[in-house]
Order: structure tokens, then C-alpha cells, then sequence
């Protein structure tokens, strides 16, 4: 099994797994209502000019969040193809 | 026409495609306003299906139905509330696993429920085919396709809506499972909620033991900790919430999502194919360029210039015609009636109120139609996303950029369209406190007054000096802000995750529908305070006035003149003393106690008492209190070589002047406009004395510093 890390390490271009969510409340919440629950493969596609925030796309649409709010999705890195 | 009591409610995810649908049933008949006691809007119109008119609501835009934002609760609370007779929810057919979930919340609650299939011409041009039949099968709920945005199916959709609420179905709380742990849990929680009257018996019970688990504020303040109920379920929910935590390394709350999704996963596997993998669709390859770290914000100021550029060149024809109408119209009012207090009143107060609030219209227009168009194209949300990093720095947020900038930022804006702007941001705490600095930001108003003095006082360096006040009034905004959220605005940054929706080219309909029902609340609403605080401003400058005895003195000096020229020169002097002898004259002298330390005498306070008004106003109040003659804005270069000779009046006082003009009281106008937008008028009261104080503080320490390094 590939290492767990966080998204905020991911590359762009590099895709991976969702593997688990370690934020409750206001924010694990809108994760999920999102579709980031754990199984969901992603893919990012880029940064901010700044660095921060990420885009990333998954479920078929693209999603923005702060560099430290994807420090609270951990995921597994998928072979590149 | 006969009108039905059935009410369709429309549902969805913001971008799914709500307001095109809302748009084509409704057609022009609709109405905006806000939920009772909140912020939110509420759009209410009226469809026409076989010569009957149902009334339509559009509900919030949502993902999701929990307590935890305002949205989702109002929405969720007419349905539970109003007891709609069909909701139909419209889906994004090209991205249906996340609009799903908002569906299966839906489904959970047993409303009737018809679902339109939207943008399946955007998913055919994506690869990805939806069966809709294969949908409705899977579901168990009608579902309609259809191109909002053409018109296409949009009659099927109303019609099987209409359908479905004529049957008067009872409401059927989807049951899925939750895994075994929760389906056990809800099952006990079901038990002890049996017979028992959670909000009037209107709820399956299964539904409140869901909501329950999931911890939702809303329905766990309706059990009462101390009642019977209470005492038998609270314990038993924290003992299985617990189990479940243990068991599955999890909240109940995530466990119940994942196998929402779950579900969701099974349906679309058999209802959807994607034929083809696009793997850079055009809105992506765009996307590439337009958030490109060079090019990216590059673009943003090109269109943050054209956007300002273009309200304030759309609305340069109207805001003269306004002008020159009520002009018009105050000057054959004038010449009805008798001059005397009710001439002034109808004329000073009334007339010149009113054309300054409808003045205002074509800039708030024209700007809710540029916004109205990033909004519609998806750009807005790449603006906040590039701006993002350095607003947060300051506690602001990535939209906040588009209403410093309407509100003045380049120079020339202004503030109301500004605060009316951040509707856009959904984070409440940094949409307070871009409302109360947007008026910061030099707007179109101030721009008169910084010209005058810096004429006047700055002549070698015109240009350098307006740059500087610029960006001034940016760091001092950006300041403001970080005080604000350190300080009474404190608390967490609410979550930035934002959608970014793909590029669309929008409808002109669509466009101007937005523009001008958000114009017409601007009238309606604002409109009222403004007419009023108006005469009141009107009253403050023009009583008491002059004693009959001082008036005939007047007269008499002006009749003895010896030329036209010291009679003009005694009417001016006339019209100084008049202004010196109202309350706002007054108020100016009492004021220099506290001014004199700024350099500021009872005549320049008057002018700033008077700037209250609106902020040109200064600058004719200037010309009445230096006794130029009239009320009439004077030449600027005349005025201007009477402040040089001014005692009292040094670049360093005129550059406090500035500074105070920038920073203190918004005028009334933007003062309504807050306190519309937050709801409350101690925040409208707040932006008064925060912003004067601020100015007052920041005058004293150019001022005195000045002096004290020997510039003054």
C-alpha cells in the first residue's frame, strides 16, 4: 500500500485516493457536502498564483481550498499512468 | 386566472442551473425579498400551466442540507415550514454525483419531489450520457431532462411537477442503510421517538433519529434536555454517538455521508456512461491561462479596470440627464412657489434628495450588471481564488477586491455600489468588515475635494499626489480590516471551499434580470431613509438662520451698494453669515475644540457636517463659508486662490484635510445602504464613529507630526 499523505504535498497534475478526513465540525462537514469523503479519487490542477489556495477536480467538476484545509485530507497517492 | 394553493419549490446546488429554470417558468413576474429576520433572498414569482398560476419560490442555493449555514437552514425550514406541494431539485446532469447528495438529502426528508436533469447538452458535450428513465428507476422519483438555459424541457418539467403535486402524495422518507452500526442505532432512537411530537408530528421520525446521530443543531435545540423526552433519549444518543465513534473510528455525521455517497455511487454506475474520457475540457484549458501565475493576475486587473471603467462610463449619460432633470424640475417648482421656507424645503430638501438617491441608480445598475456577468460566467470565482492568499493576510477574502474597487479603489468608484457588492462573499465575518472599510476607498465624490486643495496646495505634483492618496487609502482599508477581525470581528475564517464552476457564456436576459431586480431593492428600500435623513440634512443648514432684524440689516447693505461688484461681495458675505447662524454653523464652531488641533476652523467643520450629505458637498459648502456668493459650486480656481491666502490654511493642514475626507463618516447614502446590507443599524452606527475616529486620529498625527518636524 502506497504512504499516506496529506494534499497539500501533492503535485499538480498528480492524482490520488482520499483515504481519510481528520477534521469534524463546520469545516469536516463541508467536505463532505462537497463529495471529499474517503474512497473519492481526485486530481489536482493547480495553484494560486501565491501558492495557495489549491484547485483540485474530482467527482467531475473543480473545487478550491486553502492549503491548510487540505492538511486535514489525507490521501494515497495513485500510480501515474 | 385562477390561482392554485399548490407552491413548487425549486431546489439545488448554487451553479446547477436554479435561477435559468426559475427565470423560464416565471418569466417577469417575480418578486425579491428577504426570509423574515434574515439576510437571505427570496425569490417568489408565478408559473402559468393550463390557464392556472402556481406560485413559485426558489430556495437557496445549497449543497447540502444541515443547520450549519443560513442557506441550508432557511431552505430546509420552508420546506419543513411551507410545506411545499412538489420540490423540484435541479441537478447538473455533467456533474451528478455531487448534486446527487443534496437529492438524497431531499429524499431523506419525504418531500414530493421531481427532478430536473439540467445542462444535458453540456454533459453530451463532456462524453457523459444519462439515462433519465434509468434515473427515475433508481430513485424511485420523477425525472425530467432539460436545457434550462434554452427553454428545452422546461414545459415537461413544470408539467410533472404540477402532476406530482395534484396527487397530494403523502411524504415518503427515503429509507436507505446506513451500515449496520447506525441502522441499529436509528432504530432504538426511532423507538423512543415513537408517538412522541418532535415538531408538530410533521417529521418521520426516522428523520429527526438521522438528524439526531448527525448532531444537527436545529433539531437537537427542539428536545428539551428537561422534558420526559429528553431525559429518556438524550443518554441513549450519547451512548450509541459514542459506540459508533469507538466501532468506527468516526463520527456518526461521516459515517452517514460516506454511505450517502455510497448509495449515490450505485445509482449513477447503472444511469450514467461516460463515453469518452475528456480529460481537458474547454473550461480546464482556459483555466490554464486565466489562473496562470503570470498571466492570471494580469488579467484580473484588466478586468477589474475594465469593469469600473465601464460602470462609470455606462452611467456618465444617465447621472447627467438625472442631474439635469432635477435641476429642471427644482428650478420650475421655484417659479411656482413663493420663495420662503416651503420653496427651500420642497426644492433644498426634497427635490435635490431624491435626485441624489436616484442619481445613484445608474451606477448601481451598471454595476450589478458587470457583476451579475463575472457571477454568470464563473469568473468570480476565479477572482477570489487568485486574490485569496493576500485578502486573507488581512482577514478579508478573496471576492472582498471587487468591492474595493467599485467602491474607489483605482480612484473614482463608489461606496454604495461597493457595499452592495459583497453579497458575493459568503463568509459573514469578512463580509462585515469589507463593508465597513469599502468606504475607505476614494470614491468619485471625494475625487472634487482632493482636486481643489491639491491645486491649490500640491500644484507641482497633481498626479503624484492622487497616486498617493491611493494607495494610502488601500493600506489603511487593508489595516482597518486586520483591526477589525482582531478585534470585534474576531473568530475563525469560515471554510474558503468553493466551487469553481466551468466557463459559460451567460444569457442577456439572465444577466439583466439580475441587474435590475438588485437595483429595484437598492430604490425601494434605500430609498425611504435617504429621502428622509435628507430634509433632515436640509433643515441642519438652513435653521434658525438669520433674525428678521439681521436679515432687513442685510437687505439694506446690499440695496446701498455702490456697483455690482461689492454687491455681490455683500451677498456673499450674507450668505456666510446665514450659514453661520443654522445648527450645522453652530454645530461647526462647537466642533473646533475638538478640530483646532487638526488646523480645521468652524468653517471647514461645517463643510465636513455638510459632507455628511454627500461628499461634494464640501466643496460648495467650502464656497458658502469662504463667502464666494451663492450656494452654487464655485469655480475651483477661485476658491482654490482663496484658501492660499487663507490664514490657517498650509499644505499641512490641507493634507490632513485629505486624509480626514478619505477616511471619516461614509455619507448617508453608503450609511442606508449598511445598514440595509447588515441588517442592523448599530453596524450602520459603527461605520460612523470607527471610521470618524480612525480619521480624526490619523489628521491629529499628520497635523502634529507635521509641526513637530517643522512643515506647517
Amino acid at each position: 500500500m502506497a504512504d499516506t499523505i496529506s494534499l497539500r504535498q501533492l503535485q499538480p497534475g498528480q492524482k490520488a485516493l482520499v483515504t481519510r478526513i481528520t477534521t469534524r465540525g463546520e469545516l469536516g462537514r463541508r467536505l463532505r457536502d462537497m463529495g471529499i469523503v474517503p474512497g473519492t479519487p481526485l486530481v489536482v490542477i493547480g495553484r494560486a498564483p501565491l501558492k495557495d489556495p489549491v484547485e483540485i477536480k474530482l467527482r467531475g467538476y473543480n473545487l478550491t481550498l486553502r492549503n491548510n484545509e487540505a492538511d486535514n485530507i489525507l490521501v494515497e497517492l495513485l500510480e501515474e499512468k | 386566472m385562477e390561482r392554485s394553493d399548490i407552491i413548487i419549490a425549486l431546489a439545488g446546488n448554487p451553479n446547477a442551473g436554479k435561477t435559468s429554470l426559475f427565470n423560464r417558468l416565471t418569466g417577469a413576474r417575480q418578486h425579491v425579498g428577504n426570509y423574515p429576520g434574515v439576510t437571505v433572498e427570496k425569490k417568489e414569482g408565478v408559473a402559468v400551466f393550463q390557464g392556472q398560476e402556481f406560485p413559485v419560490v426558489d430556495l437557496p442555493g445549497t449543497y447540502s442540507l444541515t443547520a450549519y449555514s443560513l442557506e441550508e437552514l432557511v431552505a430546509r425550514n420552508f420546506i419543513i415550514g411551507q410545506r411545499p406541494g412538489v420540490v423540484v431539485d435541479v441537478v447538473d446532469a455533467s456533474n451528478l454525483e455531487r448534486n446527487l447528495y443534496l437529492t438524497v438529502q431531499l429524499m431523506e426528508l419525504g418531500v414530493p419531489l421531481v427532478i430536473c436533469l439540467n445542462m444535458m447538452d453540456v454533459a453530451a458535450a463532456r462524453g457523459i450520457r444519462v439515462d433519465p428513465a434509468r434515473l427515475e428507476e433508481m430513485l424511485g422519483v420523477p425525472v425530467v431532462p432539460c436545457v434550462a438555459r434554452t427553454g428545452q424541457g422546461v414545459d415537461q418539467v413544470l408539467e410533472r411537477a404540477v402532476e406530482v403535486a395534484r396527487s397530494r402524495p403523502r411524504w415518503r422518507p427515503l429509507e436507505i442503510s446506513y451500515g449496520s452500526d447506525i441502522d441499529q442505532a436509528l432504530a432504538r432512537l426511532q423507538g423512543i421517538l415513537q408517538g412522541d411530537q418532535v415538531r408538530d408530528g410533521l417529521l418521520s421520525s426516522r428523520w429527526v433519529a438521522l438528524k439526531l446521530l448527525e448532531a444537527d443543531r436545529e433539531v437537537m435545540a427542539q428536545v428539551d434536555p428537561e422534558s420526559e423526552l429528553g431525559r429518556r433519549l438524550l443518554p441513549v444518543l450519547e451512548n450509541l454517538a459514542e459506540h459508533i465513534r469507538s466501532t468506527l473510528d468516526d463520527d456518526p455525521e461521516s459515517v452517514i455521508a460516506d454511505y450517502r455517497y455510497g448509495y449515490i455511487t450505485g445509482v449513477t454506475k447503472k444511469a450514467v456512461t461516460v463515453e469518452r474520457e475528456v480529460r481537458m475540457n474547454f473550461s480546464d484549458q482556459l483555466d490554464k491561462v486565466l489562473t496562470n501565475r503570470l498571466f492570471g493576475p494580469l488579467f484580473l486587473v484588466l478586468v477589474l479596470y475594465g469593469i469600473y471603467q465601464f460602470v462609470f462610463w455606462a452611467s456618465q449619460g444617465p447621472v447627467v440627464w438625472a442631474e439635469w432633470f432635477f435641476t429642471w424640475l427644482g428650478q420650475a417648482v421655484s417659479q411656482v412657489l413663493p420663495a420662503g421656507p416651503v420653496q427651500s424645503l420642497v426644492v433644498s430638501g426634497i427635490i435635490d434628495g431624491v435626485g441624489g438617491v436616484l442619481g445613484f441608480v445608474p451606477l448601481i445598475f451598471f454595476m450589478f450588471l458587470a457583476i451579475a456577468v463575472m457571477e454568470d460566467t464563473g469568473y468570480m470565482a476565479r477572482v477570489a481564488y487568485l486574490m485569496d492568499r493576500v485578502l486573507r493576510a488581512f482577514g478579508l477574502h478573496g471576492n472582498s477586491v471587487i468591492s474595493l474597487v467599485v467602491g474607489g479603489g483605482i480612484s473614482g468608484g463608489c461606496a454604495v455600489p461597493g457595499v452592495l457588492a459583497t453579497r458575493t462573499l459568503k463568509d459573514p465575518q469578512a463580509r462585515l468588515a469589507t463593508i465597513l472599510v469599502v468606504p475607505f476607498m476614494n470614491c468619485g465624490a471625494k475625487l472634487p475635494v482632493y482636486g481643489l486643495l491639491i491645486a491649490a496646495f500640491f500644484a507641482d505634483y497633481q498626479a503624484e499626489m492622487l497616486f498617493i492618496l491611493t494607495l494610502i487609502s488601500w493600506a489603511l482599508a487593508l489595516l482597518a480590516a486586520k483591526l477589525l477581525r482582531l478585534t470585534i470581528l474576531k473568530g475563525e475564517q469560515a471554510p474558503f471551499v468553493m466551487e469553481l464552476p466551468p466557463y459559460r457564456t451567460p444569457t442577456p436576459r439572465g444577466i439583466f434580470i439580475h441587474g435590475w431586480e438588485r437595483t429595484w431593492q437598492y430604490i425601494k428600500k434605500a430609498g425611504t431613509v435617504i429621502l428622509a435623513i435628507s430634509v433632515l440634512m436640509w433643515a441642519l443648514m438652513s435653521f434658525p438662520g438669520l433674525s428678521p432684524q439681521e436679515e432687513a440689516a442685510w437687505q439694506a447693505r446690499i440695496q446701498a451698494a455702490s456697483g455690482p461688484r461689492a454687491r455681490a461681495e455683500l451677498e456673499a458675505g450674507k450668505a456666510q453669515a446665514e450659514l453661520a447662524a443654522t445648527v450645522a454653523g453652530r454645530l461647526g464652531r462647537a466642533l473646533t475644540v475638538l478640530t483646532a488641533p487638526l488646523g480645521f476652523d468652524w468653517r471647514t467643520n461645517v463643510a465636513l457636517v455638510g459632507g455628511f450629505a454627500a461628499k461634494e458637498v464640501i466643496l460648495s459648502t467650502l464656497g458658502t463659508s469662504y463667502s464666494l456668493g451663492g450656494s452654487d459650486a464655485p469655480d475651483d480656481s477661485t476658491l482654490a486662490q482663496k484658501l492660499q491666502h487663507e490664514p490657517g490654511w498650509n499644505p499641512l493642514m490641507a493634507f490632513a484635510l485629505m486624509i480626514f475626507v478619505m477616511i471619516y463618516a461614509p455619507c448617508f447614502v453608503t450609511v442606508s445602504v449598511i445598514r440595509k446590507e447588515t441588517n442592523s443599524w448599530g453596524w450602520a452606527g459603527f461605520s460612523i464613529l470607527y471610521n470618524t475616529t480612525i480619521a480624526y486620529l490619523l489628521a491629529l498625527l499628520v497635523y502634529q507630526g507635521g509641526r513637530a518636524l517643522g512643515l506647517g
